[in-house]
């Protein structure tokens, strides 16, 4: 499916703000994607697996916070950084 | 004729570590008139530390954070041109009983000269981390981190600097490797003398006025808020402290506990303050740069006249020195990895401000000049 990321990780995805990416819930996901890009994952997720705070998931073009979320074929959108100064 | 290396040690680098990315000082002559400002690097992460090794090898690390995307080590080896984000960055054990994540890396510190690939790094919540491989991967030191007392040392919420408490000022004693220190904000002073395996408090004589009083007089052994702390490399027994209340020195040849020589500083100024600077090559001389601790604690210059103090007896006597600076109306102050030493001779003096300036002095803070100014809030000068 289609990843959409925002502008904060591209210095991961080498410039792409789309990517393509496997798996059947957005854990999956991200795992692909860190296989492929190493290093994009620990930006989004922290250690203890928590999506890190002012960053945010959409599957579907609905909300999620969890990272069990079935993805199917949807679409992934990461957004980053909804806060600052 | 100078040789080549003779050349090589005129250059003085300065990293200057914002709250939005890195920049450099660089000067190449003796007199070191003339800074050259490089940067940014990194623009947009706030950057708390970055520091040269300086065992002869080539590492320079930053600790950062990429805003909202979490904590990194960067690592250069050819004296920042290129970078690379260490694929294991000092991270809490997965799945840990008090959940821990690493907010950011704040602290760096170059491990024991015998030991040229070992750093060790400090961060919020409050983390020591080691680095076997010269800064590519990290892991905890587990001594600490999971000390059966380690959250009571720390404190809760309440207790922590505004972002989050820090663990900073690691210090490896130049005759033993095994022989460490680290400070905690809020959380106290600790020793190690296992290479990190075990720890104790050393925060006896220190004043804390965050806690009640203990009956009989007794003290706080730990749950104060060291600042910043110095051991001398030529009197690893010397140790200096700028503490959340006051300025002290402790001779561990001659005890433990700490005395506050801050007493001796005037009393409209105090002696409440961040960084706390040695100088190379004399024990007796620190330089400290007081903030205001007075009233609702502003923690700006006192009364808008930012000056550094200098003891040069061993904290028996402080000296004014803030030739150059402004005279008044400057409201900025200094963080705690914000103020450093150069190894030369006279000592150069750098400082960079809340404000985003950075000032030097090549005659031991007699005088400052302005080597560059409107960059982000400063949180590090360091020099390699």
């Amino acid at each position: 499916m289609h990843v959409i990321v925002p502008t904060h990780l591209r210095s991961y995805t080498r410039g792409e703000s789309e990517v393509e990416a496997n798996g059947a819930t957005l854990a999956e996901v991200l795992l692909h994607l860190e296989a492929r890009f190493p290093g994009i994952r620990f930006r989004v997720v922290d250690e203890q697996d928590r999506i890190r705070p002012h960053v945010k998931f959409f599957v579907g073009g609905e909300e999620t916070n969890a990272l069990d979320t079935p993805v199917g074929e949807r679409e992934v959108q990461i957004v980053a950084a909804l806060s600052g100064g | 004729m100078a040789s080549l290396s003779e050349a090589h040690m005129a250059q003085t680098v300065l990293f200057i570590s914002t709250r939005k990315g890195l920049w450099t000082l660089r000067t190449d002559s003796d007199d070191r008139q003339t800074f050259r400002l490089e940067g940014p690097q990194h623009l947009g992460s706030i950057v708390h530390h970055t520091v040269q090794d300086p065992r002869g090898g080539r590492t320079l690390l930053a600790a950062m954070r990429t805003g909202h995307l979490g904590p990194a080590v960067m690592r250069s080896v050819d004296g920042g041109k290129t970078w690379k984000e260490s694929p294991k960055p000092p991270v809490f054990p997965k799945g840990e009983a008090r959940a821990r994540a690493v907010d950011h890396v704040f602290w760096l510190t170059p491990g024991h000269a015998s030991q040229p690939d070992v750093w060790y790094a400090g961060t919020s919540p409050q983390g020591l981390f080691r680095s076997d491989d010269g800064g590519i991967t990290w892991g905890p030191v587990s001594g600490y981190n999971d000390h059966a007392d380690q959250a009571k040392w720390a404190g809760g919420d309440k207790d922590q600097t505004p972002d989050g408490g820090k663990l900073h000022s690691i210090l490896v004693d130049p005759r033993d490797a095994r022989h460490l220190y680290v400070g905690m904000s809020g959380g106290g002073f600790f020793e190690s003398t296992d290479e990190g395996a075990s720890w104790q408090p050393l925060s006896r004589g220190v004043e804390n006025h965050h806690l009640p009083k203990l009956p009989d007089g007794q003290e706080h052994t730990f749950g104060d808020d060291p600042h910043c702390v110095a051991m001398h490399p030529l009197r690893p027994d010397r140790l200096w402290q700028q503490n959340h209340f006051g300025i002290y020195r402790l001779d561990r040849d001659k005890g433990d506990r700490w005395t506050r020589v801050g007493r001796a500083m005037p009393k409209e100024v105090g002696d409440i303050g961040f960084p706390m600077v040695i100088h190379p090559r004399d024990p007796e001389t620190v330089w400290v740069f007081p903030m205001d601790g007075t009233d609702v604690w502003p923690r700006t210059s006192p009364g808008g006249k930012p000056a550094l103090y200098v003891t040069r007896d061993g904290g028996e006597s402080w000296l004014r020195q803030d030739g150059g600076l402004p005279e008044n109306q400057a409201w900025w102050t200094v963080k705690r990895q914000a103020m450093a030493a150069d190894a030369r001779d006279p000592v150069g003096l750098y400082l960079g401000t809340t404000s985003g300036e950075v000032w030097g002095s090549v005659d031991e803070g007699r005088s400052f000049t302005c080597l560059a100014r409107h960059l982000p809030q400063i949180y590090a000068v360091t020099v390699a």
